[in-house]
């Protein structure tokens, strides 16, 4: 707990969350790119999903003991960037001319805001497809049908646009903190640095181009 | 005061065991007594700072007072090249006598051989603490320590940290001293400037310092005041030295009583970037290892203004090889300064304004080939480039030697206190071990052997005598009186509105000092100086401009104070020299010289120190003599031809 | 060549400052940038009005004590460049150049371009050294100490201090300062013995004045010495194992 005061501290636990998040956010879209398959294997795979160790753990188990892990990941991911920004806002002493940034990019700038975005978004998302809360979800949204129901939400051009803007948000705020999280563990060294970012560059290219491939192919009919 | 008789305290008997034999006869305090005695240092370079520090660590109250605002900022953090000890890593026959023999014979027999002797016998525990510290010194690739070699001496002895040993130095002594401060046994004032030394009875018992950022003037005591704030080469405005360096501290001191010795001996460097115009601010020093692949010339017919690369072989003249052919490129500092003053005032100078010489890397470049050149030189090619914008690869360095070091300062004895009891002056704001010329990589060694390894055992012998006293308290009627002289002098100071600038009045003195107590100084120019400097001085105060008010930061007030104690000094510099009627080291006498321009030492006259005492008139010191005894070297003649 | 300088003025630290315009002209473009700040101060004295105060002192880019903003980069154009290295080459004839001093909240501005950076003596003052009282450290040879070690020390050792790092970054963090210290002695096996107590030291105390690092890498673009941000990471994995090493004596 001492640990986690400290502002070296707090990014540590960014790191650390942001690995876990960065897990559940690649296998997320590797499962969702089942829907390609058609032929309800998305259906099969969020069932797998909730028979997950079955029967060594119960039915459901498993599956939320991981949203869990996840919620408490997101939690304190939230919680340390809210703290170091407040942190930062006091250390901070605004230069009233101009200022001519050398090297920070687009993405560590905005940090903040792609996080704060992508968060929102994830409560729609959630809204939209797990608990089928309107006007979210999509009409005749039905518990268990996955693929049908993304269907449905995605052919709706308006959703379809704010699920690919959200998934480039993700992406430039992956594409800063993958690269940023070896850093706040310690993990530098001139030898493999430059991969450093070549690992960053190309996790936040995949997991783009594979979310964002959903609402287009469902958008354009390809899917569904 | 006149009165006061100079007692070196030189311990007899064999050099080698003097130290140790003064040191066991030192008093010493015990160390629960320490707490109860109170040191003031002023001061955070090598020197200050490392007093400071070991003062703390054996247990004494220490108050730290710079200007700067923060210790690491101290000028010692600009030395390029190393430190020296005789540590004989390389085998190479170097050895505790033999430092000893180079520092004396480079100072040019004007040092006494107790002070150099003890130096070079501490350089050894200087390495030790040093790296001990965290210290990165170059290193070897077996992960020992590396040296390299440096003018003056013909063994490799000096340690570096590639061309910022002395900024590596100083954070070393910083850190130990910034440890003190946390743990509360140093307490550090930033941003304050002392302006006066306190006496009582004859002795020193505090300071009077102005903080300023508030102006606030306020008054600390203390049982010994250890003055730690290097050297005056900024009397001739433009040289090597930081901007603020300054001779308050040891100008006031020498006014309230302390001898000041050989104010004359200043040592100009001769490879520096030549000043561009008139604006410059200071003058940057070129690492004298330049000259061993770098060959120096001028054009031969002065009235030849064609491009370096356009004048033929025959019509350069490479006038150190020609005329000192032994040594040629390498012949030492004061020897090579002197050549190219006279080549510039014969009017061969190079340069749009004449004022330098070449050093030229073409053969170099073809003998060894570029890359050999790069990998030896290219910082310093890098830093030319960037203040000159002219690429020394292609076109030759033009450098003009630069006032750098100052050896004289004030008289001290064998323990380092001045000619006022409880007042110490350590580093290069003493004149102990130098001479009349100091060696390249010595003036790191002098200022920590006197911070860390000298003064701490020393001080205890004084401040003995004052066990179960209290430093005498700052409502003394002596701390009142210096608090309202000083307070008339800021005042009187920030009255002054007239029509130049404080800069301009400086650049003045600096042209004046150059001119007749620079390089090479006689007779005529000498009595010229001493007798137009005061009128100088008194146009300063009529009319020199100070804005602002005396209640904030002000450093243009800053300036004008330290600018008077520079103006002081500068007549007793010009009076020295004009006592000195020999050439010795950087002092060069023009009278006194051989038909082929070589320096005449006087050794039947003036093998002495000169210290001069406050009158009250800084025209007319009082002088006071101290014999110099070579018991173990034999003063012989240099040559380098 | 010739200039307009806007310079933040503030007459003390509870003034609200602001930007007053000058004209400089006649300005050689060998001067070094203080240089045109000097030539123009001696204008304004002679005008009555008062120079403007600024902090500088060896002129070689060593001490450490210039730095100022110029056209909002810390230390101005050139990379690799202490501010009394900056030359008016470095602009053109006719430039407006916008001049300001360092912000942080724990960086007072005391006068015009001058601000207080003590906070940077506290957090050596935590940890920032090496303990070993004068005249107890062991004969210098006796630790070799490998060449590469050695170098890469310096190259953090090389800090001046100048506090560039914590000007250039917009959440105020001192992390490359802090780090370049740290990393100079933990590196060292002379300063192994207090590597994890020394980092946690200077950590905690830098967190006390300064704001975080979010890894934009304005520091490293910044410093004089080109500092890597490397160091950053040695010390956040040093302050980790610190804490999980330390024995309950927090």
């Amino acid at each position: 707990m001492e640990f986690y005061r400290s502002a070296v501290g707090k990014k540590w636990v960014m790191g650390v969350t942001g690995i876990a998040l960065l897990g559940f956010v690649l296998a997320h879209m590797i499962g969702n790119l089942k829907v390609y398959l058609g032929d309800g294997q998305l259906d099969s795979y969020a069932h797998f999903l909730r028979e997950l160790l079955y029967p060594l753990l119960p039915k459901t188990v498993t599956l939320w003991l991981m949203r869990t892990g996840l919620v408490i990941a997101f939690l304190l991911h939230i919680h340390a960037a809210a703290s170091l920004t407040l942190l930062n806002r006091r250390a901070n002493t605004a230069y009233r001319g101009p200022r001519d940034l050398a090297v920070a990019s687009y993405a560590s700038r905005t940090m903040r805001w792609s996080g704060v975005i992508v968060a929102v978004f994830l409560l729609w998302h959630l809204a939209d497809l797990t608990w089928g809360v309107t006007p979210m979800a999509p009409e005749g949204w039905t518990a268990g049908a996955v693929e049908a129901n993304l269907a449905a939400s995605l052919s709706r051009g308006g959703v379809a646009v704010l699920y690919i803007v959200a998934n480039l948000l993700l992406g430039v705020h992956i594409y800063h903190g993958a690269w940023s999280l070896f850093q706040s563990l310690g993990l530098a060294h001139p030898s493999y640095n430059r991969w450093r970012r070549r690992f960053a560059q190309a996790f936040s290219a995949v997991i783009v181009i594979g979310n964002v491939s959903i609402p287009i192919a469902v958008w354009t009919g390809w899917v569904g | 005061m006149s009165t006061v008789r100079l007692d070196a305290k030189t311990p007899p008997g064999p050099l080698a065991e003097a130290w140790d034999n003064h040191r066991f006869s030192l008093k010493l305090v015990n160390p629960a007594n320490k707490r109860h005695f109170k040191i003031i240092v002023i001061g955070t370079g090598l020197a200050g700072a490392s007093a400071a520090a070991t003062l703390a660590e054996l247990g004494y109250q220490v108050d730290v007072f710079t200007f700067h605002d923060t210790p690491r900022r101290a000028h010692s953090i600009a030395a390029q090249g190393g430190i020296n000890a005789a540590k004989n890593y390389r085998n190479d026959g170097d050895s505790v006598d033999r430092l000893f023999y180079d520092t004396i014979k480079g100072g040019d027999f004007r040092s006494r051989e107790a002070n150099v002797y003890r130096l070079a016998q501490l350089s050894l525990n200087i390495i030790d603490q040093a790296t001990a510290q965290g210290v990165p010194f170059a290193r070897e690739y077996g992960g020992l320590l590396d040296n390299r070699s440096f003018g003056g001496a013909q063994v490799a002895r000096t340690f570096y940290s590639r061309g910022q040993t002395g900024q590596q130095l100083l954070l070393g002594a910083y850190q130990a001293m910034a440890r003190q401060v946390g743990l509360g046994t140093v307490r550090l004032r930033v941003r304050t400037e002392l302006m006066d030394v306190v006496l009582k009875e004859g002795r020193a018992v505090g300071v009077v310092v102005r903080d300023l950022l508030t102006g606030e003037i306020a008054s600390h005591s203390a049982h010994a005041v250890v003055l730690c704030t290097g050297g005056y080469s900024n009397v001739y405005y433009l040289s090597t030295n930081a901007m603020t360096c300054n001779t308050t501290a040891i100008w006031r001191a020498h006014r309230r009583g302390a001898a000041f010795a050989n104010p004359c001996f200043t040592q100009i460097h001769p490879t520096c970037i030549p000043a561009a115009e008139d604006f410059q601010s200071k003058l940057t020093l070129m690492s004298e290892s330049l000259r061993n692949d770098g060959r120096v010339w001028v054009p031969a017919s002065p009235d030849d203004d064609r491009p370096p690369r356009q004048i033929p072989e025959d019509d350069r003249d490479y006038y150190l090889e020609r005329v000192y052919p032994a040594f040629g490129n390498l012949v030492p500092r004061d020897v090579a300064s002197r050549a190219a003053k006279r080549m510039v005032d014969a009017g061969h100078g190079v340069g749009s304004r004449k004022n330098g010489v070449y050093l030229d890397f073409q053969d170099a470049i073809a003998r060894l080939g570029r890359q050999a050149v790069t990998a030896r030189y290219d910082n310093l090619m890098e830093m030319y480039n960037r203040i000159t914008d002219e690429d020394p690869y292609q076109v030759p360095m033009r450098i003009y030697p630069a006032p750098h070091y100052t050896m004289g300062g004030l008289w001290v004895d064998y323990n380092l206190m001045t000619t006022i009891p409880g007042l110490y002056a350590l580093g290069e704001a003493n004149f102990s071990d130098h001479g009349a010329n100091r060696l390249g990589a010595s003036a790191l060694m002098q200022g920590l052997a006197d911070g860390y390894f000298v003064l701490p055992y020393t001080i205890g012998d004084y401040v003995a005598g004052f066990l179960n006293e209290s430093p005498v308290p700052t409502s003394d009627p002596a701390f009142a009186r210096a608090e309202a002289q000083l307070q008339e002098r800021i005042s009187g100071l920030l009255s002054m509105k007239g029509g130049r600038t404080v800069d301009d009045f400086h650049r003045q003195l600096g042209r004046v000092v150059w001119d007749e107590c620079g390089m090479s100084r006689n007779e005529e120019g000498l009595d010229r100086a001493v007798a137009h400097l005061p009128d100088l001085y008194e146009e300063f105060r009529r009319d020199a401009r100070v804005p602002g008010d005396g209640e904030s930061l002000n450093q243009t007030l800053e300036k004008a104070a330290r600018l008077e104690d520079f103006f002081e000094l500068a007549m007793a510099m010009c009076v020295d020299a004009r006592h000195r009627e020999e050439s010795c080291g950087g002092h060069f006498r023009e009278e006194h010289q051989t038909p082929q321009g070589e320096a005449v030492r006087n050794d039947e006259r003036f093998t002495t120190v000169s210290a001069w005492f406050w009158t009250g008139d800084p025209t007319r010191p009082s002088l006071q003599e101290e014999p110099l005894a070579f018991e173990n070297v034999e003063l012989t003649t240099r040559s380098y031809k | 060549m010739n200039i307009t300088l806007r310079a933040w003025r503030q007459a003390g630290p509870s003034d609200e400052g602001g930007f007053e315009t000058y004209q400089v002209s006649d300005l050689s473009s060998d001067m070094s940038f203080l240089e045109m700040l000097d030539v123009l101060n001696e204008r304004l004295t002679l005008e009555g009005l008062e120079p403007i105060a600024f902090d500088s002192d060896c002129r070689e880019g060593i001490c450490g004590a210039c730095g100022v903003m110029i056209n909002g980069r810390a230390h101005g154009p050139q990379a690799a460049t202490a501010t009394c290295q900056l030359h008016m080459r470095s602009f053109q004839d006719g430039d407006t150049i916008t001049v300001e001093p360092w912000r942080a909240a724990a960086f007072e501005v005391i006068r015009d371009l001058v601000v207080d950076r003590s906070a940077f003596d506290r957090i050596v003052e935590a940890g920032g050294f090496i303990t070993v009282a004068t005249g107890s450290a062991p004969e210098a040879n006796l630790t070799p100490v490998p060449k590469e070690t050695a170098e890469t020390a310096f190259d953090a050792a090389a800090c001046i201090g100048c506090g560039a790092c914590v000007a250039a970054c917009p959440n105020s963090a001192a992390q490359l300062f802090t780090a370049a210290k740290a990393s100079h002695l933990n590196l060292l096996p002379q300063g192994g013995a207090e590597r994890y107590v020394r980092t946690e030291r200077m950590v905690d105390t830098m967190e006390r004045f300064f704001g975080s690092c979010t890894n934009h890498g304005e520091c490293e673009a910044a410093c004089p010495k080109q500092i890597s941000i490397d160091f950053i990471a040695m010390m956040n994995r040093d302050y980790v194992k610190a804490k999980v090493n330390s024995r309950g004596n927090a």
